[in-house]
């Protein structure tokens, strides 16, 4: 361990509104802490600031799963593990299923949760794309109220979030989709092996075919941009389209368009480019139900 | 009672493993124990011209160390004597060790290590094999060239002039490669003036550590003594950089007044700053008549040694002898040559420089095939090395190695010509998402020390034979993961007659065990094995030759024999000294004869399947053949193949050491990738044994031969698949779509990127 200890305060507040108090009391001092599974990594390797946290992990507000009519909703604390075993997210969310099987070990599954997959805000991370694609929703707590933002719009830039320094993650919804239509859902994460990797492009994509034409598409990209990126320009190439060479290479050219990739450690702008398109491409073909 | 060589005698040290009872370096506790760290240069080269301790940091608490404090000779030694313990005044790489703290509180001294200062004035660095020969910058020498070798059989240029003859040219290059054993590199030491020094630690060889300490404090054989502690893994990388470490650890004890001082590297360290794979750069030219049979191969072998000579030389003569292949070829010439540069200096891992001429003579053997119009199966059978030929090196293969069958076995069992088929059907299909193929490489590895090097080491090991019937094998030969204990006590107790469970290996200690030579170069079997043999066999000798024990005997009557013996004479402790084959001759300065007593042979192949919308190869398949002489333990050595095939796999399609101005960045595992068990593929493990006359029961070496044969096969199979001809490892997937669009490209296709 390369960090030293006892330059690092952490507190562990045992209810949500002694979390709220704390970080409106002292604004921008502490800084929340969930499952730790990325910022114990920083710390381990001497790269995290030393500062104070705030231990989220034992507050019962920000836990479990519901499952109402129109919406399934998930405490900000909902780990990978209990998103795989939820047989209703499985089943109507499959892709922010697989976004948790692919995410890390077991053992970081069972500790990396969904809020803190939000707020690192790594342009990598795997369940955002799929929160996008899926129309989410987020709401951010304080002391003195809550409010819900469309998760589309809360990532504004590298590691800048629509989030006040007093706010906390409480919960994700998602609205449920009409059982009696046919959604293709199309969740592609492509990394450096096969599992235990982080993403060096992926998407998750989600649509359906009325009337022979796309409808309601959503496309997000992850590690193509500073953010995780809802794919507008290739969202608005399919919609209410028809499947054809015309429409694929269409798709292609506007995923080149909503991208904006580098080279990095992981891999090079060129492949990203090259695979998103890819990506787009495949989807396009599986929302069709058409072969390559 | 039945023999345990050629069963799967469970592992002797499994239990305590599996179950946490090793005792690891960093498991060591002592009373009054410090912790000492490492503050290293942070530019490739430069002169320091200062140090600079933070002010208001209780440096009075903490043991401080520079290269002043050493009170014998700063200079690790190796083959050439360059590089320092502790750097003094030239910095060379970005990783070289300046200062070393120690104190009781491990997250103190850590901290303090941030507080250090070491002051520069850079020099302008290089890090590349070009840059190196150029030798604009001076790091060795005149010319930078740490060694050179040159290899020559009959009259290659005379060859290539010969009318007729097609002539073939390619560049391969290989990146450097992290050893990654599941522990991380630790000492501890105990040192004081008229005390000596002891140290334990994760090593592989207890003796270069102790021959390395002693000039380091002026002591001498005695003074010295170096315990191998239980070690999680080498592969190479503990050969040479526990010197380096036990001497810092001991430094520090010694400038402390002799209270032990732990040094425990983290993953991040061990991967920055020790040793990693050779990067390599081989240019190959061939003539070979139309109908394939090759004529001449003239070889340029290049490796980026980095900035310390350390065993580049050793690294660089292995890969050299390899460079040609398994091939008959009557004219052949090798030139081969280690460049200094400004990385941290590059070391042993498991091949040892054949890995590296391996993948460049593989891959260009499906160049030579392509331009005479053979098949890749067809331009090895026609030139595979047999009885009686010349290698490179102009040595007879003594071996009776039918390697042609040996080919047919691996084909045979991967189905490989009707898959070939079967996938350039496959691969025509507009509609496929995928692209399969199938690929092969023949090689061969040397076992043991090259030419006259183990009649230098002139190792030693001993027998002890104990009450009861027991005995206790003594050498030097390290544990490290792959088996030395198990199969030593399996030698000894058929040497004996005696079951395997009175058998025990004692820990290496050179205060105890006699120097049986590093555990290196698939050496521990088929060298050190058969010392072994012979001293159990001694033991067995000498009961004979006191009259206690027939030409016959059961264990029981050994037991008794031993007992008779030791209540007669108090011990009984048995020799043996290595003693070369007759008709070994090798030339050390022509570079001619036999490079290596034995050889063992492979054909492997590889099936891979392309996505074509990410470019990532997948393996669906490896099939490893191969003959290393009698297995002694079937299930130790499918499991040495099955982890070499894996480590190789690591190194062809994942492993790449990303640097900036000679540091490796990505030295986490995070980012440095190796595979998991999801990217390997069933490795199918074959062995076709020719004992060898003069190892134990017939055995040869196993340990590095698995790593070198699987990079080329895998990308041979990349190149079936897509018709991508791809000259470096790691092929990443970046790599393999860079190819099929200029692929796609140069067939007019239009390129979007």
């Amino acid at each position: 361990m390369r960090s030293y200890l006892p330059a690092f305060a952490c507190k562990a507040p045992a209810s949500l509104d002694e979390a709220l108090v704390t970080l409106a009391s002292e604004p921008g001092k502490w800084t929340p802490l969930a499952g730790g599974t990325d910022l114990m990594v920083l710390f381990e390797s001497g790269k995290l600031p030393p500062g104070h946290f705030l231990s989220l992990w034992k507050l019962p507000e920000l836990r479990g799963i519901e499952v109402t009519d129109d919406a399934i909703t998930l405490g900000a604390l909902t780990t990978y593990a209990e998103v795989r075993e939820h047989a209703t997210v499985a089943f109507e969310l499959p892709m922010l299923a697989a976004a948790a099987r692919e995410s890390g070990a077991i053992a970081i599954q069972g500790r990396g949760t969904l809020g803190g997959n939000i707020m690192n805000a790594s342009p990598a991370a795997d369940s955002p794309p799929a929160l996008v694609a899926y129309d989410a929703e987020i709401e951010l707590v304080r002391a003195s109220g809550a409010r819900w933002v469309r998760y589309r719009d809360f990532h504004t830039g590298y590691k800048v979030m629509d989030r006040a320094p007093d706010e906390i993650l409480r919960r994700i919804r998602i609205p449920r989709r009409d059982p009696g239509q046919h959604w293709v859902h199309f969740y592609r994460k492509v990394g450096t092996r096969r599992f235990q990797a982080i993403t060096k492009v992926g998407i998750a994509a989600i649509g359906r075919v009325e009337g022979g034409v796309a409808r309601d598409v959503r496309v997000a990209f992850t590690s193509v941009a500073p953010t995780v990126l809802a794919a507008a320009r290739t969202e608005a190439a399919l919609e209410g389209q028809a499947f054809g060479p015309g429409l694929v290479a269409a798709a292609r050219a506007a995923t080149r368009a909503d991208v904006t990739p580098i080279d990095d450690i992981r891999s090079t702008e060129r492949y990203r480019h090259q695979v998103a398109e890819n990506l787009a491409d495949s989807f396009v073909h599986a929302l069709f139900a058409q072969k390559a | 009672m039945g023999r345990t060589v050629g069963t799967s005698a469970p592992r002797k040290e499994g239990v305590d493993k599996v179950t946490g009872a090793a005792r690891y370096v960093d498991d060591l506790v002592m009373d009054g124990m410090i912790h000492g760290v490492t503050v290293r240069s942070r530019v490739a080269h430069g002169r320091i011209t200062g140090i600079r301790f933070d002010p208001g940091f209780p440096w009075d608490e903490i043991v401080v160390v520079t290269a002043a404090d050493i009170p014998g000779r700063n200079m690790v030694t190796m083959i050439e004597e360059d590089q320092p313990f502790l750097a003094a005044d030239l910095i060379k790489h970005p990783e070289e060790p300046v200062v070393l703290l120690a104190h009781a509180d491990r997250d103190l001294v850590i901290e303090a290590a941030k507080h250090v200062h070491i002051e520069v004035e850079e020099l302008p660095a290089i890090f590349s094999i070009d840059d190196g020969l150029a030798a604009d910058v001076r790091l060795f020498k005149d010319d930078n060239v740490l060694k050179r070798f040159l290899i020559e059989k009959g009259d290659v240029d005379a060859a290539f002039a010969e009318p007729g003859l097609v002539v073939v040219e390619g560049e391969y290059e290989t990146g450097a490669q992290e050893q990654l054993y599941l522990e991380a590199m630790g000492m501890i030491a105990v040192a004081a003036p008229g005390k000596g020094v002891t140290v334990w630690g994760s090593l592989q060889c207890p003796y270069y550590v102790h021959k390395a300490l002693k000039p380091l404090f002026g002591l001498g054989d005695g003074e010295v003594r170096v315990i191998q502690a239980v070690t999680g893994g080498g592969f190479g990388g503990k050969e040479e950089y526990p010197s380096l470490i036990a001497g810092h650890a001991a430094l520090l004890s010694w400038k402390a007044g002799g209270v032990p001082v732990k040094v425990i590297y983290d993953r991040a360290e061990d991967m920055v700053a020790t040793t990693k794979r050779h990067p390599s750069r081989t240019r190959i030219r061939t003539a070979v008549k139309p109908d394939g049979e090759l004529v001449a191969m003239d070889v340029v072998f290049d490796i980026d040694g980095g900035a310390y000579a350390t065993l580049s030389a050793v690294v660089l003569s292995r890969g050299a002898i390899h460079a040609a292949g398994p091939y008959r070829c009557p004219n052949s010439r090798i030139h081969a040559r280690a460049v200094a540069t400004n990385h941290p200096p590059h070391g042993a891992f498991r091949g040892f420089g054949a890995p590296q001429s391996c993948f460049a003579y593989e891959r260009h053997m499906e160049r030579v095939a392509e331009a005479v119009g053979l098949s890749s199966v067809a331009i090895r059978r026609k030139n595979l090395l047999g009885p009686g030929d010349l290698t490179a090196t102009s040595q007879v293969v003594e071996d009776q190695i039918d390697f042609p069958a040996l080919l047919d076995q691996a084909l045979e069992a991967s189905d490989f010509e009707a898959k070939r088929a079967a996938f350039a059907k496959h691969n025509a299909d507009p509609a496929s998402h995928t692209r399969k193929g199938i690929g092969v490489a023949t090689f061969y590895h040397g076992g043991g020390f090259t030419g006259s090097g183990e009649v230098h080491l002139a190792s030693v090991v001993g027998v002890e034979a104990l009450r009861g019937g027991r005995a206790r094998v003594l050498a030097a030969s390290t544990e490290i993961g792959q088996g030395t204990n198990t199969i030593f006590s399996q030698i000894a107790s058929d040497a004996l007659g005696v079951p395997y469970e009175w058998v025990e290996v004692a820990a290496p200690d050179t205060g105890r065990v006699p120097n049986s030579g590093p555990t290196v170069a698939s050496r521990t079997c088929m060298v050190v094995g058969k010392l072994v043999q012979d001293a159990a066999g001694a033991v067995v000798t000498t009961l004979r030759k006191a009259g206690l024990l027939g030409e016959e005997h059961t264990p029981e009557q050994l037991a008794a024999a031993v007992d008779s013996y030791l209540e007669r004479f108090g011990e009984l402790r048995t020799f043996s000294q290595y003693k070369p084959p007759a008709g070994i001759v090798w030339d050390d300065k022509t570079y001619r004869g036999a490079a290596y007593a034995a050889y063992g042979w492979a054909a492997y192949v590889a099936e891979v399947e392309v996505d074509l919308v990410t470019y990532e190869p997948h393996l669906r398949g490896f099939w490893a053949v191969q003959d290393i002489g009698t297995v002694i333990n079937p299930l130790l050595a499918a499991g040495q193949v099955e982890g070499g095939v894996t480590q190789a796999i690591g190194w062809a399609l994942f492993e790449e050491v990303r640097w900036r101005e000679g540091r490796m960045i990505n030295n986490q595992l995070t980012n440095y990738i190796i595979p998991t068990a999801a990217d390997v593929p069933p490795i199918h493990v074959a062995f076709a044994p020719v004992p060898f006359a003069h190892g134990p029961s017939g055995a040869k070496g196993v340990g590095e031969l698995p790593m070198d044969g699987p990079a080329p096969a895998i990308v041979n199979a990349i190149e079936d698949a897509l018709g991508i001809d791809v000259r470096r490892v790691p092929a990443l997937p970046e790599v393999v779509m860079e190819a099929v669009l200029a692929k796609r490209a140069a067939a007019g296709e239009v390129q979007h990127v």
